[in-house]
């Protein structure tokens, strides 16, 4: 019992000889406290089995704001009727600009005293029926909107049906749930009332005062705290989740040894396409499929312009190309990236052959010209590196592979023949996804061609190059269906996501 | 990297039937051989066909080069082709030279055509199209019941108002330009002879047009039904090599179906005789293929790999199919030896070399920016590098004649046609999208913002900060806290000119530097010893961004009922003094 009474707080301490009432707004007036606070702490003293409260909901009807006004100068029906008892009968709109009622008050009181058979309407007149008593005598919505605020099941026939005629009406009542509290007080919480609680002795908040003095706080209780209760959520700053992600990325790839390439968003088809080996009139290159901007880019130099129109108009060394005239023009044309390939192509195009072998990846985001769907967008991220290694070969890239995808939390992993225009061998990547049983396409792989190594490193140079789609990855932890929430940037989501544990 | 991707259906009864049972393993084999399953069902099987695999668009191409790669026909498969008989001809006449300059012709005798083979050849056709035809720029093919045709066959070009026949499925006759103008095909290819003078068309002897290439055939003489037993076929372009190539695809095709194959002589300046099945030649050395697989092959299993994939070897010499078109190089082959070792059957290793990782300079940066402003308890947002004209100007109070050093996309297919100036408009309409959100709400974003200047394309990574509510004095105290963080030291001005955006007197310019100034005298030297040189002074003194309160009518136009204050600034200039 000690051990309750102690882990009492001070607004429960307050209501606690009051719990006998039965009514909220009794314990508020006793307690000195506002109903919030009472209603919590009831909750707190049945937590701890002091008292059971049970709920019941009760309707009640209310005043409207317009109910309120009528209260004060009449329904406009009453309004009406003393304008007709003097007049008896009038033209409608002579009756209507004499009552100053607006329009639809106007139509509401005919309405309502036609269906009451104390007018009728002749040649756009009305007529007055009622005898002077009835017109004396309050009508049943009167009376009724006088006794608001009501229950509504204590209500007596007529007043259910005076209820019925102004719900119809603008505002001038209202329903209103209400829910009762009834309290019942346990033995437990009888024993508690009468329990003496010496209040001076424990301590509640421990205040910097309380501290300052030793005999404050010495051998005495500190009030115990209910600590299973709920207390409110507050919410912290982060990384968008994507990022979070991204830098998850970075981090594998560094770990291997992997040096970070960055670049610009906008690059010239050059670098995106030409030098990627990608014929000039592949489908790809179209505005269908890409972003083009109606600006053209100056091209690198001519030695290296040079050899990648010779890589695509007869070939390189053993190639025969793709054999069609090559357009510098063409090759100007400035894209959004459509791939991080295009960072691989300027950075081989810099790589100097004492600084082999070399290791680089790139994370970033790429466009392509499509409308926007749960599983599509224009703007998508891709991964990927790129080893160029004199000694490389396609066992090495599938170890790489192997040991990357393990690195994403991948085990299972299965190479399939692909194709990408820059790359032979090509090579698709399934991984298995343990929980939906399927193989999942996550990454495109492949060693360089000689006609993309030769114009940009002036001779073949094996370079394994693989890639994949994060984006894929993200939704999946994230239990995501629609690729849009990456971008919908949703407060309430964002600040109840959670992070990347990885 | 992923291209539109190419689908063909495989009837499972027949594939059953004449290759083998859809078991499991088969599944796996399809996979394997490079052309993944799509969608199986009871009737069919999806597979997708990579672009460099034209000749695998249809069941006979497939069922061709599966089966030895299954290891059931291995070696190049010959085909009995016939000489031309004496009217098997085709004129080319010089007219077609500025339209469509060449073309490409065979007869097939004997086919015994049933509705499913009809199918299967309008389908063959239709994906031919689509891929390597570039959607019949690059190849338009046609197929006639030769029957109804009397030879020699004339290709040549006419003004379009000379042109008229009944095209296929139609009861009347059309012009050409009735043609590009009124029939569906005619609109959908309208392009490719858009502001030719002359239209090419095929015409028999009899002065019958045959068809109209690239867009229709006649209904009189290009109609193929269950009768038609012997066909023409043409296919016409630009480059006379993929012509033949594709003229081989389909011939092989329909030789796979029973047909049998006639050569056509083709009378341009020099005579041309097509279809040609000779395998063209090519070398493959043990060596590279054993370096670049990482394998330890000898010949004789390379012969037996690469025969699997439908070539001939004899002695480092390879016979590659007259139907491939996508051997160029070395390399090509030496894929399909890998695809018929079995990508499954490679050891994955990792060599032994060492290089040393490192993230870029900018990114380690940037997520220190995050870091600080996220111990600030705010939210990182990340919003698309693409907008629009609304959000990025109306909205934020410019009018249409300040539009100005923008940077669009060409035929966007959503309302994101331009690329971002700066970041405050998607800051601001991430809050005005989460007015129901609680507040108070701090969100910033780090990302790359586009614009014009002076001609060139200008592209830097910004970073944006907005409070709400919130005011001067507030992010104020966040910018400093920041740049304070990262020991990047400004001055804070009265600016003469600001963004639209912002109060006037709540608003300030952002200046890089001042106590760099004084170190600008000191002597700097760097961590290899060596002097440094010092940031110039353009760097200094440079306006990187504003700080402010939003303005109540930018707010109205986002509807966001809360006070915004707002900081954007250029990191490129910390980039470089930090990095």
């Amino acid at each position: 019992m000690e051990k309750i009474i102690e882990s009492l707080s001070p607004n429960e301490r307050k209501i606690l000889p009051h719990l006998e009432e039965k009514k909220i707004s009794e314990i508020c007036k006793k307690s000195n406290l506002d109903q919030t606070s009472v209603l919590r702490a009831l909750e707190y003293l049945q937590n701890k089995k002091i008292v059971n409260l049970s709920f019941k909901k009760k309707k009640i009807i209310e005043i409207g704001v317009n109910g309120a006004l009528y209260k004060k100068k009449g329904l406009p029906e009453r309004r009406l009727l003393h304008l007709l008892n003097e007049k008896r009968i009038l033209k409608l709109q002579e009756a209507q600009k004499e009552s100053r009622l607006s329009n639809d008050e106007f139509k509401a009181a005919i309405g309502a005293l036609k269906k009451k058979a104390m007018i009728e309407l002749k040649n756009q007149r009305i007529i007055l029926n009622a005898n002077k008593e009835e017109i004396s005598k309050k009508i049943l919505e009167e009376s009724f909107i006088e006794v608001l605020p009501i229950e509504h099941d204590s209500l007596s026939p007529e007043q259910l049906h005076a209820l019925k005629s102004l719900q119809n009406r603008k505002d001038i009542v209202r329903t209103k749930e209400e829910k009762i509290i009834n309290i019942e007080v346990t033995e437990l919480g009888k024993k508690a009332i009468n329990y003496r609680i010496k209040e001076k002795d424990s301590i509640e908040q421990i205040t910097p005062e309380i501290l300052k003095k030793e005999s404050q706080w010495k051998s005495k209780k500190f009030r115990r705290y209910d600590i299973v209760s709920s207390v409110p959520a507050i919410n912290g700053g982060k990384r968008h989740f994507v990022n979070q992600s991204m830098d998850y990325a970075r981090k594998i790839w560094t770990d291997m040894g992997f040096k970070e390439m960055t670049g610009n968003m906008i690059v010239s088809s050059f670098w995106n396409f030409d030098a990627l080996f990608t014929a000039q009139d592949h489908p790809v290159r179209e505005m269908q499929d890409t972003f083009f901007l109606d600006k053209k880019a100056t091209l690198p130099d001519k030695k290296i312009v040079k050899a990648v129109k010779d890589a695509h108009e007869k070939g390189t060394t053993g190639s025969k190309g793709w054999q069609y005239e090559w357009d510098d023009e063409e090759a100007k044309r400035l894209v959004m990236r459509t791939h991080t390939t295009c960072l691989s192509s300027q950075t081989l195009a810099k790589l100097k052959e004492e600084n082999l072998p070399a290791k680089f990846f790139a994370i970033g985001k790429n466009f392509r010209n499509e409308t926007v769907d749960w599983s599509h967008g224009f703007e998508f991220h891709q991964s990927e590196g790129i080893v160029v290694d004199e000694n490389a070969d396609f066992r090495h890239l599938l170890g790489y592979l192997k040991q990357f995808f393990k690195k994403m939390g991948f085990e299972k992993i299965r190479f399939r023949p692909g194709f990408f225009s820059y790359t032979e061998p090509s090579v698709e990547v399934d991984v298995w996804h343990p929980e939906k049983k399927v193989w999942l396409e996550l990454g495109g792989a492949g060693m360089f061609r000689p006609e993309v190594t030769i114009p940009l490193l002036g001779k073949h140079i094996p370079i394994l190059a693989w890639g994949m789609g994060p984006d894929r990855i993200i939704t999946d932890y994230y239990g995501i269906k629609d690729l849009r929430e990456l971008y919908k940037n949703n407060i309430t989501q964002l600040r109840k996501i959670k992070f990347w544990m990885k | 990297m992923k291209y539109k991707m190419a689908i063909i259906n495989l009837n499972k009864k027949q594939f059953e039937k004449e290759i083998g049972k859809l078991d499991e393993k088969m599944q796996d084999r399809i996979a394997m051989f490079g052309t993944p399953i799509e969608k199986i069902n009871n009737e069919e099987i999806q597979v997708e066909i990579f672009p460099n695999r034209p000749d695998l668009l249809s069941y006979q191409g497939f069922k061709r080069s599966f089966l030895t790669f299954l290891g059931k026909k291995t070696g190049l498969k010959k085909y009995k082709i016939n000489k031309p008989k004496k009217d098997y001809k085709v004129i080319i006449d010089s007219s077609v030279k500025n339209v469509r300059p060449y073309t490409a012709c065979a007869i097939v005798k004997s086919l015994k055509l049933n509705d499913e083979k009809i199918k299967e050849l309008i389908e063959i056709q239709e994906k031919l199209h689509i891929t390597i035809g570039r959607k019949r720029k690059k190849i338009a093919i046609g197929i006639y019941p030769l029957e109804k045709i009397k030879l020699p066959i004339i290709f040549k070009a006419l003004e379009p108002d000379k042109i008229k026949f009944i095209l296929l499925e139609m009861d009347r006759e059309m012009s050409g330009l009735q043609i590009l103008q009124r029939h569906p095909a005619g609109r959908d290819y309208a392009h490719l002879l858009a502001g030719k003078a002359k239209f090419p068309i095929f015409i028999d002897a009899n002065k019958n047009i045959l068809s109209m290439p690239p867009i229709i055939n006649s209904q009189l003489t290009g109609k193929i039904t269950e009768k038609t037993k012997d066909v023409f076929i043409e296919c016409s372009g630009f480059d006379f090599e993929i012509l033949k190539k594709c003229l081989n695809i389909i011939i092989t095709s329909l030789a796979d179906m029973g047909g049998k194959i006639y050569q056509m002589e083709l009378k341009y300046k020099n005579i041309k005789i097509t279809p040609d099945l000779t395998p063209e030649k090519a070398k493959i050395s043990l060596e590279n293929t054993n370096k670049l697989l990482g394998l330890n092959l000898d010949e004789k299993q390379l012969k037996q790999l690469i025969e699997k994939m439908g070539y001939d070897y004899n002695k480092g010499g390879v016979k590659i199919p007259a139907w491939r078109i996508d051997i160029l190089h070395e390399v090509d082959l030496i894929e399909d030896v890998a695809i018929a070792y079995g990508y499954e059957n490679f050891i994955p290793e990792i060599p032994d070399i060492s290089t040393i990782g490192q993230e870029n300079s900018k990114e380690t940066i940037k997520r220190k920016i995050a870091e600080i402003l996220s111990g600030l308890k705010m939210l990182e947002v990340s919003n698309y590098h693409l907008t629009n004209k609304k959000d990025e100007f109306t909205k934020m109070g410019i009018s249409k004649k300040q539009e100005k050093d923008f940077i669009e996309v060409e035929e966007s297919k959503t309302d994101y046609t331009l690329l971002r100036k700066y970041l405050t408009p998607y800051l601001l309409k991430n809050l005005s999208e989460n007015i129901d959100s609680e507040y108070p709400q701090s969100i910033f974003e780090i990302g790359k913002v586009f614009k014009l200047q002076k001609e060139e394309i200008n592209e830097r990574e910004n970073l944006a900060v907005a409070i709400t509510p919130g005011n001067f004095t507030e992010i104020k105290q966040r910018l400093e806290y920041f740049l304070k963080m990262i020991n990047v030291k400004i001055k804070i001005k009265e600016p003469e000119e600001f963004p639209l955006h912002f109060i006037d007197g709540r608003v300030a310019e952002i200046i890089l530097g001042e106590s760099d100034l004084m170190s600008k005298q000191m002597k700097v030297v760097g961590g290899d010893g060596r002097r440094k040189e010092k940031p110039n002074s353009e760097t200094l003194n440079k306006r990187i961004g504003f700080v402010g309160e939003i303005h109540p009518k930018i707010l109205k136009n986002w509807k966001i009922k809360m006070p915004v204050a707002i900081f954007e600034i250029n990191l490129e200039e910390i980039f470089e003094k930090l990095g």
